[in-house]
């Protein structure tokens, strides 16, 4: 005959913190493993719009514009597997271990790179001396 | 003999996890017959083969389900190794037997919970979540996926674990055994629990043989079967046998749940003590040519993965059979002959995991 064996658990739970939180109030530290697949970010000053994680997204949610240096994610999209991290070459995305914050609208996140300066002139090197043909 | 009664029931019910429509024909309070309707939650995932290639399928197969996701692709990468002779690193098959195992953890830490609510004993339901959520932090913490883990590729696992990690992984689910153990006294021995479940839903062992059952449901009536036994990813290197019961009842079936949670608590120590140290995955250069039907043990049963390749980059087929859709005829026997109020147990001690069935 057993019918209280879940008081000690119950006693133990009414004098201990609960382990819920008042979600909007109070929200969730990002976990302390650096592993966590929050959500992608990215370095637009670094990225040479190569496309490479465009090609691998299987949700196809990114889109990148080499012309106009604009790099897109629709992170409603996003499935956040990591694939795109792992195949960028300059390492300028990267997993960040936040989630998404909730939307209301169907928005995608646009990033454009600054229009770089020209790169200034090269002082004009002392012409060769042509060899006087033999 | 009373009048007959159609009540239908789902595919929108409290007691109901995932949409599973049913059609109860009642006399008086008797179930005579349940037609079940499936079809609310279908994706059309096995189409994509059309779409995406065979490495990119590993997070459809990831997607299929919510609760055993890790297994799922697990099995299709085995399937399309298996295609392509590649051999994966030993490295790999040890962490993916611990991942699985802790899936199984979560999956029956969930069931518990939900069987535990439908049964109206709310504080038991949270207290399973409580020690669920557990695990599926340490899930997060080895892969950086909660439920979808998003780890597996073909060739092995994309990410490894520090051997540091998994020893303190070991420690804290032997600690988490405890406190399991005190929530498996009050499941096996409360009365209550006990009022809702000995002798409601059984199923001999011939029945089971003919219905084609697998998983907790068959080892319940007292087959002992579980495909871990064949020895896929390291289970041929860790010591465990297949958990049978012979009463055939829903508590049966609870009972072989909850010793399964502690045999895993046991196959995850020995697999992280005898994971060797190495690479965790391989390049896999080629297409899939070729068929394989890969087998694994979910946590509900038995699931067969089967890839067909042809040489090119899109798979020609691939099909999963899922346990519960092998456990649905189980499922209809058992409604026949019951009470009304009994139904919710029993459509639970399936454990449904429709969106599995449905694809």
């Amino acid at each position: 005959m057993s019918v209280l064996g879940m008081t000690r658990t119950t006693m133990q739970n009414l004098f201990s913190r609960p382990s819920t939180r008042r979600y909007p109030t109070k929200v969730k530290e990002p976990h302390r493993t650096p592993k966590s697949r929050g959500r992608i970010q990215i370095d637009i000053e670094a990225c040479i719009f190569c496309s490479a994680c465009a090609k691998r997204c299987p949700t196809d949610a990114i889109i990148v514009s080499k012309p106009d240096k604009v790099w897109e994610i629709d992170r409603l999209r996003c499935c956040t597997c990591n694939a795109c991290v792992e195949v960028c070459p300059k390492k300028c995305l990267d997993m960040d271990v936040r989630y998404t914050l909730p939307t209301v609208t169907k928005d995608k996140d646009i990033f454009k790179q600054a229009p770089r300066p020209p790169k200034p002139a090269e002082p004009a090197s002392p012409a060769k001396p042509v060899n006087p043909p033999a | 003999m009373g009048t007959r009664t159609v009540i239908p029931f789902g595919p929108q019910h409290p007691a109901l996890p995932e949409p599973i429509h049913l059609d109860l024909v009642l006399e008086d309070e008797k179930v005579v017959e349940a037609i079940p309707k499936i079809g609310f939650v279908h994706r059309g995932f096995e189409k994509l083969v059309e779409k995406m290639d065979f490495n990119e399928l590993v997070y459809v197969a990831d997607r299929i389900c919510g609760i055993c996701a890790f297994i799922h692709s697990m099995a299709y990468c085995q399937a399309v190794e298996a295609v392509m002779n590649v051999e994966v690193p030993p490295r790999a098959v040890f962490l993916r037997t611990i991942w699985s195992e802790l899936a199984r953890l979560s999956s029956h830490l969930l069931w518990l919970g939900f069987m535990a609510d439908v049964m109206g004993f709310e504080s038991l339901f949270m207290q399973s979540f409580r020690l669920r959520e557990k695990i599926v932090d340490m899930l997060e913490e080895m892969t950086g996926g909660r439920i979808i883990l998003g780890v597996c590729r073909v060739g092995g696992v994309r990410r490894d674990v520090t051997n540091d990690t998994l020893a303190g992984i070991v420690g804290r689910v032997k600690d988490l055994a405890r406190d399991m153990r005190r929530l498996a006294d009050v499941f096996l021995q409360d009365d209550s629990v006990k009022h809702r479940m000995v002798g409601v839903g059984m199923l001999t062992r011939e029945q089971v043989a003919d219905l084609g059952c697998v998983g907790p449901v068959m080892r319940a009536s007292g087959i002992s079967r579980d495909t871990r036994t064949l020895g896929y990813a390291a289970y041929g290197f860790v010591d465990f046998s297949p958990v049978v019961e012979t009463a055939g009842d829903s508590y049966a079936r609870c009972a072989v749940r909850i010793r399964e949670l502690f045999q895993s608590v046991g196959i995850v120590e020995q697999a992280a003590d005898k994971i060797p140290p190495g690479e965790v995955s391989v390049k896999v250069s080629g297409y899939p040519d070729g068929e394989y039907h890969s087998r694994c043990e979910q946590p509900r049963g038995e699931v067969i993965h089967y890839v067909k390749g042809d040489g090119t980059r899109y798979l020609q087929r691939y099909r999963v059979r899922t346990p519960t859709f092998a456990n649905i005829p189980a499922l209809v026997k058992m409604l026949q002959g019951c009470e009304l109020a009994d139904v919710p147990v029993l459509v639970l001690t399936i454990d449904p995991c429709i969106s599995c069935t449905e694809r």
